[in-house]
Order: C-alpha cells, then structure tokens, then sequence
C-alpha cells in the first residue's frame, strides 16, 4: 500500500514543531563553551572582568549533581570536561542568557588555559585500542595453499557528516514536581533518559524524554543527543528556569558525531576460475577520543566485511582505536558501508587479475540458500542476493550500456569519458548478534475508551517514515482503514520502550511486535463477538490495551566470545548499476544514469521503500563523490554548507528503483530492515564505473577531481 | 547595529561620507552570513535597497552600462546581456542557488572582491570599468585594477560602486565561460575561466583574452599569454607553449575547497581545449 506520511502535512503546512520552535516562558538561551586544543590539561578558566556578566548562569563540570560521565557502552566521555581535555570541541561549560545574541557574546569571554600535550591525530599511530575482534572460519593458509592467485589492496574511506537538516537541539525544564523534562530533536528517547538518571539521581519515573518534531537523523541523533540533553538539564537546574540549547550549523558540524573513518586491507586467494578460497581483511578505525559507540561500529563493520560471498577460509580482524579528534557515532550503515566499499571494489580488482568478467566472479561466488557466512552462519531463508543482481543487470541493460560506453571512449574528440559499474551488497537487519535478546523491546497497541486505535513505541519518526509504516502495520493486521490508527508521541512517560531507533530495525522488529499486539487485540475483539468489518462504533467503550515483548527466535545462536553464529535474523540485498562520465578536462565526474535492485523481504509500503532507496543513493553518492571532512588541528576544518559539499537535486541522476522481495518469515509480513542497505551499495559501485571510464583504480573516497587528476599523472599519461 | 536607508543616489553618497567605515549593503548574501556569525555588530549599515535608479541597465553610447544594484538574475535574463555579453550571463546564472540570485548585485559582487567571484573573469575578458562616486568626485575604474586581495578592492573610503560599463566588441571567433566547482548547484569555484578569441582571416591570432579566478587570491587576466599569441597560429605546438606560460600569470593555491596542483592543471587544460 503506497499511504501517505501520516505527519506529512503537519510538516508541509508548518503546524509540525520542532525544538526551536517551541516557546517557553523565562527561557534561558544556552551556549557551549567548547576546548579549542586537541589534548591538553586545563589549567584555569578565566572569565573576562571586563564583561557584564549579570544574567549569564554558567554550569561547570562542577555542578553535577551525580555522576560526570555520559553513559553509553562505557563511562568515558565526560558531560563537562574537568581535568584534561581530549579533543577540540570538546564541551567545558554551558552558559545561559535570556538573549540569545548576548549567551553568544559571553561564551566569547571565557578563555581556557591549558598545559598543552601531544595529540595523537593518526589512527595508525595510536596505541589505545577501544576495542578489537577476530573472526576465524576454516583454515585460512590451507585456502592460501590452494590458490592460483592472490590479490591484495588497501583502501580508505573517510568521515562523512550527516547533514540532517535539522540541527542538534533540546530543551530542559524541572516542574514543580521534581520532574526533569527534556524535549527535543531524537532518535532514542531512552538512551536519553538512560544516560541522564547517573547524572542527575532521582527516581526514574521523575525524568520524561519526549521527543520533538526531528529534521533527520540518520545516526547522528542517536547517542549525541545524550550529551546535549545532559547540558540543557544541567543548566535549567542551576538556573531554575527552562533552558533552550540549540547549535548552529557550524558547531553542529565540528562537535557532533561524524562517519567513522577506516583503513581496510584485503588479502584474497583465489581460483583462476574465480573461486574465493581465502579472504585475509584487516580493519582499522578511527573512532575518536571517546568510546561512544565505537565497538559496535566496527563488529557491524568486521561483520559485512567479507562481502555477500561464501569463502570457505576467513579471517577478519578489525580494531577501532582512540585519536584526539572528536568522537565518530553512528551513521546510517554504522560500519558497514566502510567495509562494503573496500570488499565490493576487491571484487573488481580481483577480476581485473585475473582477467575475468567481475559480474562472473561475483555470480560465481554471491551467498544463495544455504551459504555459510564468515561466522558459520547458515542462510536458511530470506537471500535474494542473486535476484537483486540479476533485476539490476536486466533493467539496467548493462552490456549493452557498457559496450556503448567503449565505443564513445574510442572517440578521441569526444569530451568526457564513460564507464559503468555494479556492486552487490548485503546488510544484516537489526541488531547484531544477541542486541535484541538484551534490548528485550516493548511496543503495544491500545483502545481507548472513546475507539481510538493508538499504537504505543518509543521509536522515533525522524524523516523516515516510522510513523506510517508502524499505522500500516497495525492498520493491515487489524484489517481497518489507515487513517483510523494514532500513533502516540514518543514520550518516556506515555510509551514503552520499543528500543532505540536506529539499525533499521524499526519496521523489521517492532513492527513485529504491534503486529503481534495487533493479532491478539483480534483476537480478543472476534472472542467479545465483534464482526468485521470494523465499526468505530463496535470498539468504543472496549478499553484493550496489549503490550508484546521481543523475544529470542528459536533458532539462532550467536556466541559474542568468538563471534560464531547467527550474527543477523536476516540480511537484504542490494545490487546497483551506475554508468559515469568523466570530463576530460576538469576529472569531474557526472553520474549519468542509476538502477539498483534492493531485496527487502516484503516493501509493506512501496512508496516509503523506495523514498528510502532514493535518499540513501543520493548519501552514498555525496559519500562516494563529493563530502570530504578537511581536518587541521584535529577538527573539522569545513565546517559549513558551501565547503563541505553535499549533493543537490542538480547532482541527483535518475535512479530507478527494483524492489525485489524475498519474504523473512520473523519481519511482519516478511519485511526485512530498509534503512541502511541503500547507504552501502553506490560508492563501490560509482568507483568501479570510474575504473571502466578511466582506466584508473582508485582506492579512497571520496573520488575527487583532484584525486582522479593525481592518479591520472601518478601513473603512464593516457592519451586525451 | 544601525542601519540608514537613503532614498537618492545624493543622499546615499552624503550618508556614506558622514558615517566613516559603514558598510553599502546592496543584495546582502555576503552580508547576511557575517551578520548571522556575529561579525556586523556595532557597525553601521547604509542599505542601499531603495535607490531604484541603480538598478537599471541601460545603453549608454559604445557601452552597456549595468547599474551596480541589477541582479545576477537581471543580468542572466537581460536580453543585450544574453546577446552582447553572453560570458557574463553564463557566470550570473551559476552563482549560488535561485534566491542568492536574486538578491545578490553585480556591485556587491565586485564590492565584495571574493576569489572565487564568478562574475570577476567575464567582465575581465570584456574589459569592464567601474565607475565610482563619492562625495568628492566621480572616477571611472578598470576592473582589473580594482581587485588587491582578498576582499580588498582599491576603492577609497566614501566611494560606492555606482554602475558597471561594459564596452561593445566585435563578436569573437570563440569564448568560453567554465565554471569548475564539482557540485552542480550552489558550488563555489575551484577555477573559473572566462576567454574571448579574435581570428583573423589567416587563421592567426588577432586577440586573446583570458581570465581566471578562484584561483588565487584575486580574478587575474594572463596577460603573458595573451601578448605571447598575439598574431600566432594556435597550432599544438604554439598552444603547448602558451599553456606553459600560464604559471607567469596566475600563482594557484591550496585551500578547503581544493588545491592549487588541481587548479594548475585544469586551468591548463581548460585553456589549451580553448585554442586548439
């Protein structure tokens, strides 16, 4: 059913509110007061005598009620760093003024001293490991043994920034009842509330997280609005008055969470026909100067690491390790598009080696029913990894686009050369591993008294569509209109906590669970002996409310020791074709035609889907071609719109959208997780068609002009 | 932050002698952004948004005269603009996004004096003059003396950029406007070149112009090349010459947006494709 955005018109007509639309009475503007070194032991903070600080509140690391720590996997990161400062930006204090114009104004008052030490800037260099695995199948130097060849390469992937177009912004408040409310742009109202009970200890129930219209996310909502909330709380409790803390584009850019970078070695043997016997990758990542969510980065990252591709000897070994820069987050795909661009764009060195066809080789080797994963994983059901390179080739008409794309290149006169290139992807839905089991996820579906159908999640609508596609679900198993269901608003004090809404898992898994609610609130209706179909009238006065929790599928098995077994209920898959054109005199390159084919499970709505499709593509293409984080003194150093370059409508190609469905018997109605699988398929896809076009093998992103001139001189000049 | 707003070309240009150092503001796109940053407060504002007169384009004998307040998007859209000055057109039509073009003026283009000013080439290469008034005198200006440094233009204090002469040429052999900005929308230049060729019958060189900016920290017109042509065949080899005279003319530089390796061999490339 391809429905309408239950929030679309709000949005559209303006009546939606987002943070910074909110007025509040005796508001108090609050700004950060950040470190302007990458590492260094603070000495003093100084606060300019000749200012007029009356009706500036400051916070201080010093006003903390409980704990300093913003807790998330570990209790590194400080709310407000004390002692010893370890990256640029890295927040001290917060102050507020009821003018904004003036709360800037004194932030640029307080000057910080510092005893200066030496920053590690290069992961490479760093000795601190936040955390490492190891993946081991088979024998991996009996694969070698048998190999007729071995193809090894590095590749890089940079930082991207996330570019949601709403800023970073919360407010805070405590009623009169000892409440802490905080209010604001967010994908995991309870991380949020998770993270500030230590900081601010009362009873649970005394903080309510509620999440405010959201202007996007795609991760990097998901655990920074923990610290953003944790200044605003701080400041309106010493203040006590509400505090509004909304950041700028530019402090936005340079303090948040960003892309983790990576470093990927790939070392593969290989048969001359094009069997992989042994796969040897090595992952490093730069996760920044705290933890974050770093570990999980890089085990979803080492995770999707080999490829879509059975190897029977593996061996993975990934590692994030600490640099003074600011720390990297999550980021639709979270370390998965990393290690995808590096394993897809080895396929293409591989076949270029040996001299084969790189589709053969990917066909010849691609996860069908019954592949083992590099983890022992067996795929049992629910792999349309074939179907999406096979749609994708066919709609695509590749040969012959590819044939037509030589021929224009042996035109000397002609000013731009073309290629076309293909990726296949695959992306693990949900949580890894154990994550749901421990989550144990609540959502619901409730009658009011009046007939209201009300679904009950704490996940969050933030631009890509939760609110529509959780209705739907419930609307389908209901079998009513739509238009009849409410979805509550995501509020710790009204909702249970359905988990945080990322890895897309939202449709997959809860949604699951309001299906179920939904099949049981049927089943008591059909068992009061209500008829369908449905009347408003016949569930008025009904008063039904059921809550279902996550629980572990029988039959997987993940062992978090030694990283074997079932690390995803489910996979998709994705397949893109991009052709390319190159101009010869300026190396710029111009996407000329996209088609790529996604497997899905089931799109329970169409439309939303391919919204989906289309976003990611456009991300992977500002990945693969344009966003470059300029770093000098281990910050952002382009940390605006006009010089860090995302692409516009104008750089968007037409893309044509497959949708393949190879239905997951867990996901409601067979649907698999959509959000992220788009984000990992373009750039080694756009890298490849840049090869055939050019001749030249790059292997960092993102792939600009000026990369692709300096690998133009780098090697024997090509005749233009 | 105080702003005036005159109603008369008079009134502006005696407000701007009473008010040292306060800011013309015309479109505003620059502006608005340092204002935002916090850098405009305390000074004084002399918006110049109701002094219609500026804003027309009109034939002034052998010149067009483009009046400093008409808009990229007046001039993308002006007909003897189109026709007369098409590179200049080209260039207003890639500035920003719509609505920067509809605000921003070609006298705050060039008050402004960024590298990266699109507009700075194409009116290099047709030669423009700007002409200035201030409460002393009125003073005619070549555009390529008007640019010194980064946002630093060779106007005195008091003078505002009144109106824009472009004089009327023979229509070229060839010209050429390229903006390299890799983004397709809303990008600011890594190199931007404007050229104009003049053949004779003989298939000899009668004029060369050629500009580039975003460059360096000034638009600049190379003239070494265009002298070195002067009444040559552009053959390969005369071409091959030329282009590695370029580097005389024009001192590139690495910055956020790209480096000056890159804009060395593009601008090449871009000039030799020009000739040959």
């Amino acid at each position: 059913m391809r429905s309408r955005r239950k929030e679309g018109p709000e949005k559209l007509t303006g009546v939606a509110k987002y943070i910074d639309d909110f007025r509040f009475q005796d508001v108090l503007h609050a700004v950060t007061v950040r470190a302007t070194v990458p590492r260094g032991r603070i000495k003093q903070i100084h606060f300019d005598p000749s200012f007029d600080w009356t009706g500036v509140v400051v916070a201080t690391a010093d006003d903390i009620p409980g704990e300093n720590t913003v807790l998330l996997i570990e209790r590194d990161q400080p709310v407000l760093a004390r002692d010893e400062v370890r990256h640029v930006e890295e927040p001290l204090l917060v102050l507020g003024h009821p003018d904004r114009a003036m709360a800037y104004d004194a932030s640029k008052h307080v000057r910080i001293d510092y005893d200066p030490l030496e920053p590690v800037l290069d992961p490479e260099r760093s000795s601190t490991v936040f955390k490492s695995f190891e993946i081991q199948k088979g024998d991996l130097e009996a694969g070698f043994a048998e190999a007729d060849a071995i193809v090894e390469e590095e590749y890089r992937v940079p930082h991207q920034e996330q570019a949601y177009i709403e800023t970073n912004g919360i407010a805070a408040w405590e009623e009169s009842d000892g409440t802490l409310v905080v209010l604001g742009s967010m994908q995991c109202p309870y991380y949020v509330h998770k993270a500030l009970l230590p900081i601010f200890p009362r009873d649970p129930g005394k903080i309510r997280v509620i999440q405010a219209a959201t202007g996007g996310g795609f991760g990097g909502k998901e655990e920074y609005p923990n610290i953003i909330a944790a200044h605003a709380a701080l400041l309106a409790l010493k203040a006590k008055r509400p505090v509004k803390l909304v950041y700028d584009r530019h402090e936005d850019m340079r303090a948040t969470t960003k892309r983790h970078p990576a470093r990927i070695r790939h070392r593969t043997g290989v048969r001359r026909d094009g069997t992989l016997v042994a796969q040897d990758i090595d992952v490093l990542m730069d996760g920044g100067a705290y933890i974050t969510l770093s570990p999980v980065v890089l085990s979803r990252g080492i995770l999707h690491a080999s490829g879509p591709y059975e190897c029977p000897n593996v061996r993975i070994r990934g590692r994030v390790v600490a640099t003074n820069t600011p720390p990297n987050g999550a980021f639709r795909g979270f370390g998965a598009p990393q290690t995808l661009f590096a394993a897809e764009l080895h396929m293409e060195k591989i076949a270029k080696t040996l001299g084969i066809d790189s589709v053969a080789l990917r066909r010849k080797n691609l996860f069908r029913l019954g592949s083992t994963t590099a983890t022992g994983q067996v795929l049992r059901e629910s792999v349309g990894a074939r179907q999406t390179l096979d749609r994708a080739l066919e709609k695509s008409q590749y040969s012959r686009r590819k044939k037509a794309a030589a021929r224009w290149n042996r035109v000397r006169k002609n000013p731009t050369w073309r290629g076309v290139g293909l990726a296949t992807v695959f992306h693990g839905a949900g949580f890894t591993g154990s994550g749901e089991i421990f989550l144990k996820s609540r959502a619901g579906v409730r009658l009011t008294p009046a007939g209201d159908i009300v679904v009950d999640a704490a996940s969050t609508e933030i631009g890509q569509g939760t609110t529509s596609i959780l209705a739907q679900i419930v609307a389908e198993a209901l079998d009513v209109p739509y238009e009849w269901i409410r979805v509550e608003t995501p509020d710790t004090n009204q909702v249970p906590n359905s988990g945080p809404t990322v890895a897309s898992r939202t449709c997959m898994i809860v949604g699951g669970l309001l299906e179920r609610s939904a099949d049981k609130i049927k089943e008591r209706l059909a068992a009061d002996g209500v008829r369908w179909p449905l009347t408003r009238a016949a569930l008025r006065g009904k008063n039904l409310s059921i809550t279902e929790e996550f629980e572990k599928p029988g039959e997987i098995e993940w062992d978090e020791e030694t990283y074997r077994g079932d690390a995803y209920g489910a996979y998709g898959y994705a397949t893109l074709v991009a052709e390319v054109e190159v101009d010869k005199l300026t190396y710029e390159v111009t996407i000329r035609d996209v088609v790529t084919a996604q497997d899905v499970g089931r799109a329970i709505n169409p439309l939303l889907v391919e919204g989906q499709i289309l976003g990611g593509t456009v991300q992977g293409i500002g990945y693969a071609l344009l966003e470059n984080v300029v770093f000098e003194n281990g910050a952002m150093a382009n940390a605006q719109f006009t010089n860090y370059v995302i692409p516009t409508t104008l750089d968007t190609p037409p893309i044509r959208v497959e949708i393949v469905e190879e239905p997951y018997s867990r996901g409601p109605f067979g649907a698999k997780g959509v959000g992220e699988l788009p984000m990992d398929v373009p750039a080694p896809a756009i890298v490849a068609a840049i090869h055939d076009a050019t001749g030249l093998f790059l292997t960092a992103l993102p792939a600009l002009p000026e990369q692709i001139e300096e690998a133009f001189h780098d090697r024997a000049p090509r005749q233009r | 932050m105080k702003v005036v707003r005159p109603g008369t070309a008079t009134e502006a240009i005696e407000l701007t002698a009473r008010f040292d150092g306060a800011v013309p503001l015309a479109g505003g796109t620059d502006f608005m952004v340092s204002w935002n940053a916090g850098e405009a407060n305390g000074l004084t504002v002399i918006d110049l948004s109701r002094l219609s007169s500026w804003r027309r384009i009109r034939e002034a004998g052998r010149t067009l005269r483009v009046g400093s307040l008409a808009t990229h998007w007046q001039l993308q859209s002006h007909d003897v603009v189109r026709r007369r000055f098409p590179l200049l057109a080209q260039a207003c039509a890639t500035i920003g996004g719509r609505q920067i073009q509809t605000r921003g003026t070609i006298g705050g283009n060039i008050a402004n004096a960024s590298p990266a000013g699109d507009t700075f080439p194409p009116l290099l290469v047709y030669d423009a003059r700007v002409r200035l008034v201030s409460s002393a005198r009125r003073r005619g200006m070549a555009i390529r003396d008007v640019f010194v440094g980064v946002k630093r233009t060779a106007l005195e204090r008091g003078e505002l950029i009144e109106s824009i002469d472009l004089p009327y040429h023979r229509s070229p052999s060839r010209a050429l406007f390229r903006k390299v900005g890799t983004r397709k929308a809303s990008a600011i230049s890594k190199t931007v070149a404007a050229g104009l060729l003049w053949l004779r019958r003989d298939g000899r060189i009668r004029e060369l112009r050629f500009a580039l900016g975003s460059m360096a920290v000034t638009a600049r017109r190379l003239e070494t090349v265009e002298s070195f042509l002067r009444g040559k065949k552009p053959t390969r080899r005369v071409v091959d010459e030329a282009v590695s005279l370029l580097e005389r003319d024009v001192d590139p530089i690495d910055d956020l947006r790209s480096t000056a390796r890159y804009r060395l061999e593009v601008s090449r490339n871009l000039l030799r494709s020009f000739l040959l």
